[in-house]
């Protein structure tokens, strides 16, 4: 890190979403100009500095001073940072977009948040395990290994009040020390990064900057409970954190915190990457661990519970990527320190995935008990367009949508499921008032009845039955006791499903039923969507006043819809028009709207 | 699988099956080995032939409708080939409601193939997949590794053009 070093230190966040935005070519461009110089500076990459909505974002370090992030950094710009930001050590103010001094205008995004999961990330170089020792990793480990009894870890961890990341909010302490008792030699640990929210990137984001606080987190986890092997269940989907969890892995057990005999105590531990093959169920627990047995993902009934029966029929934990992230903390600080964090009954911090039409999206922290409305106006930076928040949907596939009028709900486990969402994993979708809640709901569903495992017949057939309806009511077909149907298989799903992608898949529905019943209303009665989303109940116009004839969308128009003659106001047949949007997208005088 | 037979058999032959045998035995009788070797055949081979999958089962000792019906629960196992570049437009939530819905028609538009299949020419296929992790550039469209973002129905001509000329303007 930088007290190894007397160069200024230049670091490229090199997460998904970075190399999305171009961070790769941003790094090329940086290699050859900083050569081309003969600038003696650092090079270095770095994970995902939780700003997503300024990628590529560049940090420029001096030796001894604060951090300066410049976002936007393509290609075009590296000349301009190296020669001003660089070689001058000026500032460029109009490209900042925070620094650790406070300076820029994003400063508001880093302040109101309390980063420990996150720690490190976008600030150490995820694949050099030296930068991660250097901003004090290994040393919870140390501690474990040098005089704590495996009891003792425990009781620390439930000191703390931490409670699984992955959904339920099981208190982990307990769960560990249930596996810890049960009877058996041979037990495994499973980190379970499986991540199938289809919006939500948290795991993904610490796996990809921080990777040996995870490994940190499960070699601790090993030792309480007296397990020797543990497995990483990775999305298939995820490259670049399958990549340098291998690598962590390798330089872990060349330095002896993973392998045999770890810091020379009578101790072993190893780990092993288990690739997933996309199939949303393999989330659930059970699912998961005949997946790592080579099997289909079917979820089974339990008891018994993994602690007692897991993984190749032997005691098994298994956490989820964030709960396994917060040990090493909570051990060098103590789990008082993280319990101070939070609420009574939900305590640290949860990341959190903050996306949709929120102006500054990202990865973000907060600590538990801030508000809905406090992250998205005061870390998210509010609606993107000046448009307004008509809800947040929490939980995925599982959870649900809060309607502004909840907004100022806090953040914990149980106040979140009194609204009828659920926390879940950290997905959080900003929606405005251009999105149609009973859309968003057959969004869901049309993902949970494609996901659905097939075991049950209630989830297979009855998600299949609630699906068919949403899709009638969004083209203008609702019929008049459709919201009744719908409640009567919710309730039906719920009670007749083993595992809980069944017994939570009708809460979309619910949620979006119980607060945005007017919406249902609307498309039902009036076969209108208040939204104007629903394409068979809208229409594309063009408003006469504004448009010159210039032909651009006439000539766009894939189906031939748009008639009129030169310098005339061209005129949509909605008969022929499919309602694909183009010819809105490429008029740039704004002439065609939605009625 | 209900495609023609006879198409099957044919790219059969093309199938090198000495890839299959050279995974099986990386592998060894692992228990649980069935996913790995699945993805690495799909890796060295594009996709699962029928054949590959035969050998597999032989090979690991394990029934062949154990390895069809594996094949068939995940959604990474493809049983038909692919084109040259792999489209994979993003569903996620975010870009569900940034309008994932129009991207993938513009795609189906310009490829003339529905979603799922593979053009003509096997040079592109067009999937859906769920959350690229890259929520804040929404709408986006993954095409091999290459995440494409901010994606509208009219860029989408240009993403394919880039690749078409990359590809020796065909
Ligand atoms: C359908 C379904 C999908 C799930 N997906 C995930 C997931 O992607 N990641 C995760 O950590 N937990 C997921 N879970 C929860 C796990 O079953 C399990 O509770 C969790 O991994 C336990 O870890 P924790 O105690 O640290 O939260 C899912 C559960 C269900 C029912
Ligand atoms: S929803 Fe598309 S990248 Fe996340």
């Amino acid at each position: 890190m930088a007290q190894v070093s007397q160069k200024i230190r230049i670091s490229v966040g090199l997460g998904a979403c970075g190399i999305a935005a171009g961070a790769q070519k941003t790094l090329s461009a940086l290699e050859e100009a900083i050569a081309a110089r003969a600038l003696d500076v650092d090079l270095s990459i770095t994970g995902c500095m939780g700003m997503c909505y300024r990628e590529p974002l560049v940090e420029v370090r001096a030796p001894g001073k604060p951090g300066v992030v410049y976002m936007e950094i393509l290609p075009e710009r590296v000349p301009r940072l190296l020669d001003e930001a660089v070689a001058k050590g000026q500032l460029i103010q109009e490209w900042v977009a925070t620094g650790d001094d406070g300076g820029g205008s994003e400063q508001a995004f880093l302040a109101r948040q309390k980063r420990i999961v996150l720690r490190n990330c976008g600030h150490i170089n995820p694949e050099e395990i030296d930068e991660y020792l250097a901003a004090g990793g290994y040393q919870a480990l140390r501690k474990v290994l040098s005089g704590m009894s495996r009891e003792q870890v425990i009781e620390e961890v439930k000191r703390s009040g931490l409670r699984g990341r992955g959904g339920a909010g099981f208190p982990t302490g307990q769960k560990w020390e249930f596996c810890a008792k049960a009877p058996g030699t041979e037990k495994y640990i499973i980190c379970n990064a499986d991540e199938g929210d289809p919006g939500a990137f948290m795991d993904r984001s610490v796996l990809e900057s921080d990777p040996h606080s995870v490994l940190e987190g499960m070699v601790i986890a090993g030792y309480a409970i007296g397990s020797n092997h543990g497995y990483i269940y990775c999305r298939a989907e995820y490259p670049i954190a399958i990549h340098r969890l291998n690598i962590a892995i390798a330089q872990a057990e060349k330095k002896g915190y993973l392998g045999e005999r770890i810091l020379g105590k009578d101790f072993s531990f190893h780990i092993t990457i288990k690739e997933g093959a996309g199939a949303f169920v393999c989330g659930e627990e059970t699912a998961l661990m005949a997946s790592i047995e080579g099997k289909r993902g079917m979820p089974r009934l339990r008891p018994p519970f993994p602690a007692i029966s897991g993984l190749w029929k032997k005691p098994t934990n298994i956490n989820n990527v964030e709960t396994f992230a917060n040990v090493p903390w909570i051990i060098t600080n103590g789990g008082a320190a993280y319990a101070a964090m939070g609420t009574e009954k939900s305590k640290g911090t949860k990341v959190f995935a903050l996306a949709g039409k929120v102006r500054r999206g990202g990865l973000v922290e907060v600590p538990m008990g801030m508000t809905l409305r406090q992250v998205v106006e005061e870390v998210g930076g509010g609606i993107l367009g000046g448009r307004k928040l008509k809800g947040v949907q929490m939980g995925g596939p599982s959870g649900g949508c809060i309607p502004e009028s909840l907004a100022d709900t806090p953040i914990d486990y149980d106040s979140i499921t009194k609204t009828g969402a659920i926390m879940g994993s950290g997905g959080m979708v900003v929606i405005d008032d251009s999105t149609c809640m009973v859309d968003v709901a057959r969004f869901f569903l049309d993902f949970t009845q494609k996901e659905s495992c097939g075991k049950c017949t209630f989830c297979r057939v009855g998600t299949r039955r609630m699906l068919e309806i949403l899709q009638r009511i969004t083209e203008g077909q609702g019929r008049e006791g459709d919201i009744e149907t719908l409640e009567a298989l919710a309730k039906n799903i719920k009670r007749g499903s083993l595992c809980g992608l069944g017994q939570t898949a009708p809460n979309p529905v619910l949620t979006t039923i119980r607060y945005f019943r007017d919406e249902y209303e609307a498309h039902i009665k009036e076969k209108r969507c208040p939204a104007k989303a629903c394409r068979k109940l809208i229409t594309y116009r063009v408003i006469a006043e504004k448009c010159p004839g210039c032909g651009v969308c006439l000539k766009v128009c894939p189906v031939k819809a748009i008639r009129g003659d030169k310098k005339v106001p061209h005129v949509i047949d909605p008969a022929i028009c499919t309602r694909c949007g183009l010819c809105m997208d490429k008029c740039k005088l704004k002439a065609i709207e939605i009625i | 699988m209900t495609e023609c037979a006879c198409a099957q058999r044919l790219l059969a032959q093309d199938v090198d099956l000495t890839q299959v045998d050279k995974v099986i035995a990386a592998h060894g009788s692992d228990s649980g080995a069935l996913i790995p070797v699945l993805q690495k055949v799909q890796d060295a081979l594009g996709w699962l032939p029928k054949a590959a999958m035969d050998r597999i089962a032989a090979g690991l000792r394990v029934p062949a409708s154990n390895v069809y019906g594996v094949a068939t629960f995940y959604a990474q196992f493809r049983l038909k080939p692919v084109g040259k570049y792999i489209i994979k437009v993003c569903h996620g939530t975010a870009c569900h409601v940034a309008g994932a819905t129009k991207i993938t028609e513009a795609f189906e538009r310009e490829l003339s193939v529905k979603d799922g299949e593979t053009t003509a020419d096997r040079m592109f296929t067009l999937e859906s997949v769920a959350c690229l992790g890259c929520c804040s550039l929404a709408p986006v469209a993954m095409v091999q590794k290459e995440a494409h973002g901010r994606l509208t129905g009219d860029k989408v001509a240009k993403v394919l053009a880039e690749y078409r000329k990359a590809d020796g303007g065909k």
